[in-house]
């Protein structure tokens, strides 16, 4: 019994969502306003046919999860080196945080207009060079100033849950490995490394979840051709509410699968940290 | 014999975070010999643990010179294994990749460090444990794995800091029991810092007293108990009656 409760409690919410949604786009009978369930779910049935010949749900999802991947590697790689040597020294701290901490309050949506003066339409495939083929249009879908917002975005909370995790390691546990011969490389890669890891998944998490939400307005800017977000805005001025609303769950669907995917591997390899106190 | 360690004029200064000064030791002078079994005994405070992180070459020492097997120390040496009085196990690592962490980074095999470390988790009673984590362990276990952690690259000199500290009588006794059995087999020098005069007597050839803050060496006492020893004997009650008169005297 509780266990069929447990399944129920959480999908009561929704279900009632749904209902209220269907009655009232029934009711108003404008599908600019409000397209009534089943005509979004006419579109999310078919995921592969092509909308507003902008391509598929599918393609459009599957090029924004690209170009969030590519932007948010790129903040990973920065902000885990320099989030570990903040953590682990204080005059390196006293020296760049001040600096990142100017740059931290503003929303990503607001380096749009410069980052399109500075990059404007440029691509992966302007850097590499790549001017025709498959790769051409694959690339050419990458621009520059999308992956600097998406990185934006991501490259905060990945920062400030490693430095979080490397200051909150025990020193202990370094000098521990010290008097068993450690040297600084040691201490890094063996120790500050696995003990800050827990803290710095959190912040993965985190910085894709942010990083998923600045898609929408990365793929605003101007060259872009294809995404969840340019599906979203294009569907906007066609006055086709139902492709939004469904561009919408989309990304609603993705973002909950990234969460799904860190929520299992946090409890797949950290149960010493949760154990550990 | 010769000195393994040898302190001369020590004074440590700690600066706390209000930029206050705190005199944790004053003028330390101590010679270590080689295979001697030196305790530290003293009230909380008093800068054992500072005097041990000293000898370990953790921190240096604010005036003064420490040498170790004949020459100054920079920084910790292979030679000294350390045992901590915090819990220090690392809590991603198993006990045996715990065990053989100092020999990984000496760059053993993996199949040579696990033999050494099984060895000495069998030693230890811990057998059946190498693949748990040390949140499946109790802490008498945990402790006895931090020890065996300590001796797997076979130490010249071990540190121990208030090692048995957290454990309960019965556990305690067995493992000082066991310490004594493992350093009249292999002939190590143990620095044991501890706060009871009774484990300082059951264990030490040499027992060292501070004083309360600022630490200073107030009295340096032989024992000059055969081994093993036995605490209702009568030798044994007097010792730990002089020793248990000074303390009273300093606090
Ligand atoms: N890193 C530090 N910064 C500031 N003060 C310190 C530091 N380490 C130790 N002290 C001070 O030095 C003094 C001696 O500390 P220490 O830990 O050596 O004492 P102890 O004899 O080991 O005590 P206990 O028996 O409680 O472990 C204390 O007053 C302590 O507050
Ligand atoms: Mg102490």
């Amino acid at each position: 019994m509780s266990k069929v409760k447990r399944y129920i409690s959480p999908v009561i919410l929704p279900i009632f969502f749904l209902i209220l949604w269907q009655f009232f786009s029934v009711k108003l009978n404008n599908p600019i306003v409000l397209p009534s369930v089943t005509e979004v779910l006419v579109i999310l049935a078919r995921p592969n046919s092509s909308l507003l010949s902008l391509g598929s749900l599918i393609r459009n999802t599957l090029i924004s999860i690209l170009r969030v991947g590519i932007g948010y590697i790129l903040a990973i790689l920065l902000a885990i080196p320099l989030g570990m040597l903040i953590g682990y020294s204080r005059r390196i701290e006293e020296f760049l945080m001040p600096f990142l901490n100017l740059f931290r309050p503003i929303a990503p949506l607001a380096w749009v207009p410069l980052v399109l003066a500075w990059f404007g339409v440029a691509s992966l495939a302007s850097i590499f060079n790549i001017e025709q083929g498959g790769l051409y249009s694959l690339f050419n879908n990458i621009k520059i100033s999308m992956l600097f917002i998406i990185f934006i975005g991501a490259f905060f909370p990945i920062l400030t849950n490693t430095i979080y995790g490397v200051k909150s390691v025990k020193k202990t546990l370094i000098d521990s490995a010290l008097t068993m011969g450690a040297r600084k490389k040691d201490i890094f890669i063996k120790v500050l490394l696995p003990a800050s890891l827990p803290s710095v998944i959190t912040g993965f998490r985190v910085g894709l979840g942010v990083a998923w939400m600045c898609l929408v307005s990365a793929e605003m800017l101007p060259g872009s051709l294809a995404g969840i977000g340019y599906l979203i805005t294009h569907a906007y001025t066609v006055a086709r509410t139902d492709i939004v609303i469904a561009g919408m769950i989309s990304i609603s669907f993705v973002g909950g699968l990234f969460d799904l995917m860190f929520q299992k591997i946090e409890v797949k390899f950290f149960k010493w940290q949760s154990m550990d106190k | 014999m010769k000195n393994v360690i040898e302190i001369k004029g020590v004074n440590k200064l700690f600066l706390t975070d209000k930029k206050q000064e705190v005199k944790a030791l004053k003028n330390i002078n101590l010679d270590i010999k080689d295979q001697e079994f030196v305790c530290i005994l003293g009230p909380s405070g008093s800068g054992k643990s500072t005097l041990l992180r000293l000898m370990e070459g953790l921190i240096d020492p604010t005036t003064g010179s420490i040498n170790v097997m004949g020459s100054p120390l920079t920084k910790p040496i292979p030679e000294a294994g350390f045992v901590f009085q915090e819990y220090s196990l690392m809590p991603w690592r198993n006990i045996i990749d715990n065990v053989s962490f100092g020999l990984e980074l000496r760059e053993y095999s993996r199949k040579d460090r696990y033999k050494i470390a099984e060895d000495i988790l069998t030693r230890f009673g811990l057998k059946e444990f190498t693949k748990s984590f040390p949140y499946e362990l109790s802490g008498g276990m945990k402790q006895r794995a931090a020890i065996a952690r300590a001796m797997a690259t076979s130490p010249k000199i071990l540190y121990m800091d208030e090692p048995f500290g957290a454990l309960d009588a019965y556990t305690r006794f067995q493992m000082q029991k066991d310490l004594i059995e493992f350093w009249l087999e292999e002939k190590r020098t143990i620095v044991f810092v501890t706060h009871s005069v009774e484990e300082a007597v059951f264990l030490g050839t040499r027992v060292i007293i501070m004083s309360p803050r600022p630490g200073e060496i107030i009295a340096d006492y032989n024992i000059g108990l055969s081994y093993p020893r036995d605490r209702w004997n009568k030798e044994f009650g007097k010792k730990f009656q002089t020793i248990m008169d000074i303390m009273n005297d300093i606090s």
